[in-house]
């Protein structure tokens, strides 16, 4: 869970900061495909979802319900997967997780890690299935090191969107 | 107590409302979604055309970012020597690994110049090439194989055409756009190339295996032909390719063919040819009365 900074009496943080901070680095994470970099099999983590579910495990207010629709509008443009599909996925993933938290109220940030390793496992799952699979279950195999790699790059994502956050909600 | 949250409105009426709207666009923006990959399976073009504009915009970033990869790389050696530094000695080889780093660029200079030179000769052979380009990245996120190209129509690609590199075979550009394309390559999971063996023209076709590595199945009956380090090149066979493109190199036989990696190291691929489709001449008519 995020710190919160001591806020003075009459001063609140920027709006404008508040929130284009959370916007702006997802939409940054999202790029991840423009890097220079001709790879032989799916390997470079989704960037642009653990910035996403970084901050939602910050604050678990911080998205509206339909904030998946344009971030994963603009992740799908640069991800190279057809139109639409991090729209749904995203989206599903934000319901998913709104569910969620009616059950599971208090969470540390082991059980953030974990829910939101599965998330992104289930992403690639569901993203490879719309791809067109055309490699079956050997492809699936494929993907292990890609989630292996998401999960063990989260909690840094995290911790920059909490040094992030700190500048964020600064007054 | 749990923190307050705008999911529980509590017994406000304007939140409970306006949480309810924030669901109502959720959901239909997740219905439009769902359209939206609908009609990427009914009409391919059209969203293509949508995603290659976006490309375009960003091929020129990937594009310097790619060719100044090089120098970067030696200005991180450099930084890490200079915290070594510290007596004579480390000095000294400080400035060796300098004279070594130049050495190693000069040889790098010498390896492209050989490379752009092999690809020159390769453009002699071939009056079908239409542009020389530089492969500048790839989806490494995605299950799919596909690198992007800095050249698009506005340099006469087009969908369907061939991509060579200098050591053989890349891929076949799917989406052109204006100044750049993506060219899927043969190691995705979806691409089929047809080949052959160099040394006896043994019918063979090639398909990715999306780990970088290709499926290699012989178009014999009976016992496996296929032997670790046979050479494949393209046959022709219906089209695309022109015959005799290097294209992968068996590595160990399976029990129906074999597993091969291709001839052109994906992560070398540096400058590759965009080449006019291959047409197979149909075979002259039957004349009327010919025996």
């Amino acid at each position: 869970m995020a710190r919160h900074p001591r806020t003075r009496i009459g001063r609140t943080p920027s709006p404008a900061r508040r929130f284009a901070v959370p916007v702006i680095t997802t939409m940054i994470g999202s790029l991840a495909p423009v890097l220079p970099l001709i790879a032989t099999t799916a390997i470079v983590p989704p960037f642009g979802l653990m910035v996403f579910l970084a901050w939602r495990a910050l604050h678990r207010n911080i998205w509206p319900a339909w904030a998946g629709i344009f971030l994963g509008l603009w992740d799908d443009l640069f991800s190279g997967a057809a139109l639409g599909t991090s729209v749904v996925l995203w989206t599903s993933l934000l319901l998913a997780l709104d569910m969620l938290d009616r059950r599971l109220i208090w969470r540390d940030a082991f059980q953030e890690w974990g829910i939101a390793a599965l998330l992104i496992a289930a992403y690639l799952l569901f993203a490879y299935q719309i791809g067109g699979a055309v490699a079956g279950w050997y492809g699936v195999t494929l993907m292990l090191p890609q989630m292996l790699i998401a999960a063990l790059l989260f909690p840094p994502v995290m911790r920059v969107c909490d040094r992030l956050d700190q500048w964020r909600l600064r007054v | 107590m749990a923190p307050p949250s705008p999911r529980r409105p509590g017994f406000s009426r304007r939140a409970q409302y306006s949480l309810f709207t924030t669901y109502v666009f959720a959901v239909a923006g997740l219905i439009a979604g769902a359209l939206l990959l609908v009609t990427a399976r009914l009409d391919p073009e059209g969203h293509a055309a949508i995603q290659q504009r976006v490309g375009d915009i960003f091929a020129p970033v990937s594009s310097a970012a790619r060719s100044a990869l090089g120098g970067m790389g030696s200005v991180g050696e450099a930084i890490s020597a200079y915290i070594d530094a510290g007596s004579k000695n480390r000095e000294l080889e400080q400035e060796l690994a300098k004279t070594r780093a130049d050495l190693r660029q000069a040889q790098q200079a010498l390896i492209e110049n050989r490379r752009l030179k092999r690809l020159l000769a390769l453009k002699d052979q071939s009056s079908a090439t239409i542009v020389n380009a530089r492969l500048v990245g790839s989806t490494g996120t995605l299950s799919r194989r596909y690198a992007t190209l800095d050249a698009g129509w506005a340099d006469g690609v087009k969908n369907g055409m061939p991509v060579i590199g200098a050591e053989g075979l890349v891929g076949r550009v799917v989406q052109a756009g204006r100044i750049s394309s993506r060219v899927l390559l043969i190691v995705d999971a979806g691409a089929v190339v047809p080949i052959k063996r160099l040394s006896d023209g043994l019918p063979v076709l090639a398909n990715g295996l999306g780990d970088g590595r290709l499926e290699l199945r012989p178009l014999t009956g009976g016992n496996n032909p296929l032997r670790a380090r046979d050479i494949f090149v393209t046959s022709g066979t219906g089209g695309i390719y022109r015959p005799g493109i290097p294209v992968a190199m068996a590595l160990r036989p399976t029990p129906d063919g074999a597993i091969g990696r291709p001839l052109a190291d994906p992560s070398r691929f540096d400058f590759a040819t965009v080449e006019a489709e291959y047409i197979v001449q149909p075979p002259p008519p039957v004349e009327a009365g010919a025996p």
